[in-house]
């Protein structure tokens, strides 16, 4: 097995460990993870302390004296859920728009393209901002934020794919076979163009996830009381030095999520080229 | 200029689509009716969205991006005044990134598939994988507050927050010396991401290269390490070129968060102080500000093409 090929499989069993990780934090924690109990006390505590009730933290506990293991499992599951759905969202409304861009052409097309270069050419944590700074800030605003700016890449991949696709020999035959033009399109161009925009759903859960992460550092993400990893980094912000492990596990977390992401997105991007490439 | 005016558009729909009355934003909370009326009339919030539209292109167009909300001066002023810091980090550390990154990709492709090779990719996809404000606050843990604290020469204990010293403001060579101490830290950061993300690119690029028969005759005549290099890199240099223009708009992002982590007065800092304080004008301004940034180094990257790539420039002939 081949270095690239190894580093795949580890890194899709290092996300599938930390989803269902995330999912189950509640059976690990025994206690109610968010829940304050002695503060004096239990707050602060370096990774594998005990805090006054004798309770062990792997993690340490941040300045409320909450179990950072526990805190961080649950912040993922906000984090994984709103990177996720933000990709996948993204990569919906890139598909949809650059396949009736693609399908259609003509004045459609190109509105919808000369939208495309509009918003692509703003950076996007600039559109982000832009967003939520009209908006109130939310967990809903996050997720449709992230759809919002991140499509536009999607819907080019598509639009070409599918103007590739409407020259082949199969397209002909479908309508000399008498189906309908959105027929052929979602039964027979779709799931031909679809390598491509898939690939880069699966490189944005890296970077949708990344993006709700600094919005939450900047205080304009997911809102406390609710944990997530950009929320819980700025939590440590003014303890780096004394209690750099606040800041540090959720950054971790965020860096190997994201470097996953980015191996398998790479793994999918090469098994598509390759098959490509040997298929003329 | 077409995609300036599409975006100035795209920002007017959506600064108009959002919640809230602009004009509440501004008067005070006891208002009366008629004093809401009036400054709704005063910003030209009457108008219809036709003519507010018209107004809002032409005063962009003419450099005018409204009044600032929080300060009641010109947003145009406000953003130039952060302009040249956003500058100096984004350039020098786009500079510095392709330096260090291209150097990076050359080491890695020369030694493809070696232990220094995977090394790297591992340690350059964690890099960026890294998100900027979590390095900088690591950077800041280390090497202003772990450095005093482990009795580091006073040389080693960099400075975390601001341009300048806030002692004084002395001139010449001190100036200087005090503003690269304070550069050290954010410009590190920043270019650690860049590098981590063009060093990808570059070797994957020279590896597309490699296998060229250009490089193949060169090979045969003889040529070999640094000549071969510079000639491998060469054929190479037009897509890096395109790399140039992708490569900005993660800078800028970068730049937001380190400008915040930092406390350096630039556009990224401008920008989310606006956003906490709700000053509408500044945040509509610093988007125009970026995307214009982003549009014009696309046009110098398309312009640039031909003068690297021989193949552009007899196909534009």
């Amino acid at each position: 097995m081949s270095a690239a090929r190894r580093s795949t499989r580890v890194a899709t069993l290092v996300v599938v460990a930390i989803a269902i990780a995330t999912l189950g934090a509640p059976l690990f924690g025994a206690r109610a993870p968010a829940a304050i109990g002695d503060v004096i006390g239990g707050r602060l505590l370096a990774p594998f302390a005990r805090d006054p009730a004798g309770v062990f933290h792997l993690f340490g506990t941040d300045r409320l004296g909450r179990d950072l293991l526990a805190r961080t499992l649950l912040a993922g599951r906000i984090s994984l859920a709103v990177g996720i759905a933000g990709a996948l969202l993204a990569g919906a409304l890139g598909t949809g728009v650059g396949a009736l861009a693609g399908w259609r052409r003509g004045a459609i097309d190109r509105l919808l393209m000369a939208l495309t270069d509009a918003l692509l050419a703003v950076p996007r944590l600039v559109l982000l901002l832009l967003c939520v700074a009209l908006w109130e800030p939310s967990l809903r605003t996050v997720v449709i934020v992230l759809a919002a700016t991140g499509w536009m890449g999607t819907a080019r991949l598509t639009r070409a794919e599918v103007i590739a696709a409407r020259g082949r020999p199969y397209v002909d035959a479908a309508r000399a076979l008498g189906a309908h033009s959105n027929r052929t399109l979602w039964r027979h161009v779709l799931p031909n163009a679809l390598g491509p925009a898939l690939v880069a759903t699966a490189m944005g859960v890296g970077s949708a996830i990344m993006l709700e992460a600094g919005l939450s550092f900047l205080g304009l993400g997911v809102q406390p009381p609710a944990a997530s990893w950009g929320n819980m980094i700025a939590a440590g912000r003014d303890v780096v030095v004394s209690a750099p492990w606040v800041s540090l596990v959720p950054g971790l977390a965020v860096v190997i999520v994201t470097m996953c992401a980015t191996i398998i997105g790479d793994a999918l991007r090469d098994r598509l080229a390759g098959r490509r490439s040997v298929s003329p | 200029m077409l995609l300036l005016w599409l975006v100035v558009t795209v920002v007017f729909v959506l600064a108009r689509s959002a919640p809230g009355d602009p004009v509440l934003l501004i008067v005070s909370p006891s208002a009366s009716a008629t004093e809401i009326a009036n400054a709704r009339t005063r910003l030209g919030l009457d108008a219809p969205i036709a003519v507010q539209y018209a107004r809002w292109t032409r005063g962009v167009l003419r450099g005018d991006l409204g009044t600032s909300i929080a300060s009641g001066r010109p947003v145009r002023s406000v953003l130039a005044d952060a302009l040249p810091v956003s500058l100096y980090l984004g350039g020098v550390s786009l500079f510095l990134s392709f330096a260090i990154g291209i150097a990076i990709g050359a080491v890695q492709a020369r030694r493809v598939g070696s232990r220094t090779d995977l090394a790297i990719t591992m340690g350059a996809t964690a890099v960026a994988a890294a998100p900027a404000f979590w390095l900088a606050l690591g950077a800041i843990a280390v090497f202003t507050y772990g450095a005093a604290r482990l009795g580091f020469p006073a040389a080693l204990r960099l400075p975390a927050f601001g341009l300048h010293a806030p002692a004084g403001a002395p001139s010449g060579a001190t100036w200087l010396v005090d503003l690269l101490r304070h550069s050290v830290l954010p410009l590190g950061v920043l270019t650690a991401i860049g590098a981590a993300g063009i060093s990808r690119y570059t070797r994957s690029a020279l590896l597309d290269v490699v296998g060229l028969d250009a490089v193949r005759a060169a090979r045969g005549r003889g040529l070999a390490g640094v000549r071969l290099a510079v000639h491998v890199l060469r054929i190479a240099l037009p897509g890096l070129m395109v790399l140039f223009a992708l490569a900005l708009p993660g800078t800028i992002a970068g730049s937001v968060f380190v400008e915040s982590v930092f406390a350096w007065p630039g556009m990224g800092r401008a920008m989310t102080v606006a956003i906490l304080g709700r000053d509408i004008p500044v945040v509509l301004g610093a988007t125009i500000v970026y995307a214009a940034a982003v549009i014009a180094s696309n046009l110098v990257a398309d312009l640039a093409q031909p003068l690297v790539d021989p193949r552009v420039r007899e196909a534009s002939r």
